[in-house]
C-alpha cells in the first residue's frame, strides 16, 4: 500500500518535470479559430438575440419545432458562412437587424402559432442572412473555415439548451415570462430602429 | 417545478453578475451597463416602474401580464422618438406624473378596464422611454444601451409585481397601498423639483 503510494507520487512528480508550457497568455496565439468563432457569436447581440429569440419562439410551439429548427438553422448558418466567404466583406444593416429582433421578438411576446414550415422557413432566413454576414467578415485564410465550424457550433448548443429550457416549461407564469423576453427583445429591436435612423 | 426554480435563480444570478470589462474596445461593456443603470440610478424611473408592476398585481390576471409585455415596447416607442430628436415637451413633468397618477390608482385600488389601464401605463411609458434615449452617453454601443434599459426596466415590473402578490392577504393589501401612497408622495416631490 506504502509502496503504491511513493510510485504514484514519483509518477506526479515526474510528470511535472516534463511538462510543456501552458501558453496560458495567448496574447500573441490567440485561442485558435474555432474557439474565436465561437466567442465572435457570443458577444455579438446582433447573431446572438433573433437566434436565441427563436429558440424561445420553437420552445414555445413544442419539441417538434424544437427539433427541427434544431438543424435547420445551423445547417443554414453554415451554408451561409461559406458562400459570404468568398464574397467581399459586408457590413451589417441596423435597420435589419432591427427588423430581426422586432420580428422574432414580436412573435415571442405575442406567443405566435407558426407552423412548422413556417417555423423552418424562418430559421433557414435566418441562418442564411447571418451566415452570410459572418462568413464575409471571417476572412480568407485557410482558418477561416474553422472559425466559421466554432461559430456554428455555438449556434447549435445555444438553440438547444435555450429550446429545451422554454419546452419544459409547463406553468402559465413561467410562460409568461418567456413571452415578456420576447417583449424586451422586441423593444431593443425599436430602439435600434431609431438609432438607425439617427444614424442616417 | 425546482427546476424552474433553478433556473430561475441562475438567470437572476446572472443578470446581477458584474462585468468583466475584459475588452472595452468600443464601450461594449460599459454600453449595457450603463443602459441597466439607467432606469436604476433615477429613482423617478424607479417608483414608476415598481408602480407599474404593483398595479398590475392588484389588478391581477391578465393585467399582471399584459403590461409587463406591453410596456417594454410602448417605452422602445419613446425611445426611438427620442434617438430621432423627435420633440416632446415636459418629459419631467410627464415623469413625475406618472409616479403621483400611478402611485394614486394603487393607493385606491382603482380598477379600470384592462384597456384603459393599458393606454394610461402606455402614455407613461412613451416619456419613461423618451427620457432613456435622449440620455444615451456619448460613445456608448446603442443597441447594448437600449437592451441594458429594457432589462433594468422588466426587472423592476418583477419587483412591483413580487412584492404585489401579498396583495392575497388583507395586511398585503394594506401595505400595497401604503406603497402606493409612497410612490404617490414621491411623484409629487419630484413634480416639485420640476417646476
Amino acid at each position: 500500500m506504502r509502496c503504491r503510494r511513493w510510485c504514484r507520487t514519483g509518477a506526479f512528480v515526474g510528470i511535472s518535470f516534463f511538462a510543456l508550457s501552458a501558453n496560458a497568455h495567448l496574447t500573441s496565439t490567440g485561442m485558435g479559430p474555432l474557439y474565436d468563432g465561437l466567442m465572435h457569436f457570443l458577444t455579438s447581440p446582433e447573431d446572438l438575440v433573433p437566434a436565441l429569440g427563436l429558440a424561445l419562439l420553437c420552445g414555445l410551439r413544442g419539441p417538434r419545432y424544437g427539433r427541427a429548427v434544431l438543424f435547420a438553422l445551423p445547417c443554414a448558418w453554415l451554408l451561409g458562412s461559406f458562400a459570404g466567404l468568398g464574397a467581399a466583406p459586408v457590413v451589417g444593416s441596423g435597420a435589419v437587424s432591427a427588423v430581426w429582433f422586432l420580428l422574432v421578438g414580436g412573435m415571442v411576446a405575442a406567443d405566435a402559432k407558426l407552423s412548422l414550415r413556417a417555423s423552418v422557413a424562418l430559421a433557414v432566413l435566418l441562418g442564411l442572412y447571418h451566415g452570410f454576414l459572418n462568413g464575409t467578415g471571417a476572412g480568407r485564410s485557410a482558418s477561416a473555415a474553422i472559425t466559421v465550424v466554432g461559430l456554428v457550433s455555438a449556434v447549435f448548443v445555444l438553440f438547444a439548451l435555450a429550446a429545451a429550457f422554454a419546452v419544459q416549461l409547463q406553468q402559465h407564469w413561467a410562460r409568461i415570462a418567456i413571452r415578456v423576453i420576447g417583449s424586451w427583445i422586441a423593444a431593443s429591436g425599436l430602439l435600434l430602429l431609431g438609432w438607425a435612423i439617427r444614424s442616417g | 417545478m425546482n427546476d424552474v426554480r433553478r433556473s430561475a435563480l441562475l438567470a437572476l444570478a446572472l443578470l446581477c453578475a458584474q462585468s468583466a470589462v475584459a475588452h472595452v474596445q468600443k464601450g461594449e461593456a460599459a454600453g449595457l451597463l450603463t443602459g441597466f443603470m439607467h432606469p436604476i440610478s433615477g429613482f423617478d424611473h424607479v417608483l414608476a416602474m415598481v408602480a407599474v408592476g404593483l398595479w398590475g398585481a392588484q389588478l391581477g390576471a391578465p393585467a399582471i401580464w399584459v403590461l409587463p409585455v406591453a410596456f417594454p415596447l410602448v417605452m422602445a416607442s419613446g425611445g426611438m422618438l427620442g434617438f430621432i430628436g423627435v420633440p416632446l415637451p415636459g418629459v419631467e413633468y410627464g415623469i413625475a406624473a406618472s409616479a403621483i397618477l400611478l402611485g394614486a390608482a394603487v393607493l385606491v385600488e382603482l380598477r379600470p378596464p384592462l384597456v384603459v389601464a393599458a393606454v394610461l401605463v402606455g402614455v407613461f411609458a412613451i416619456f419613461h422611454g423618451y427620457a432613456h434615449g435622449t440620455e444615451l452617453p456619448a460613445g456608448q454601443n446603442a443597441l447594448l444601451f437600449s437592451m441594458g434599459f429594457v432589462v433594468a426596466t422588466g426587472c423592476l415590473h418583477a419587483v412591483g409585481i413580487a412584492i404585489g402578490t401579498v396583495h392575497r392577504w388583507t395586511w398585503g393589501r394594506r401595505l400595497v397601498r401604503a406603497a402606493g401612497a409612497g410612490v404617490c408622495a414621491g411623484g409629487l416631490y419630484f413634480m416639485w423639483n420640476a417646476f
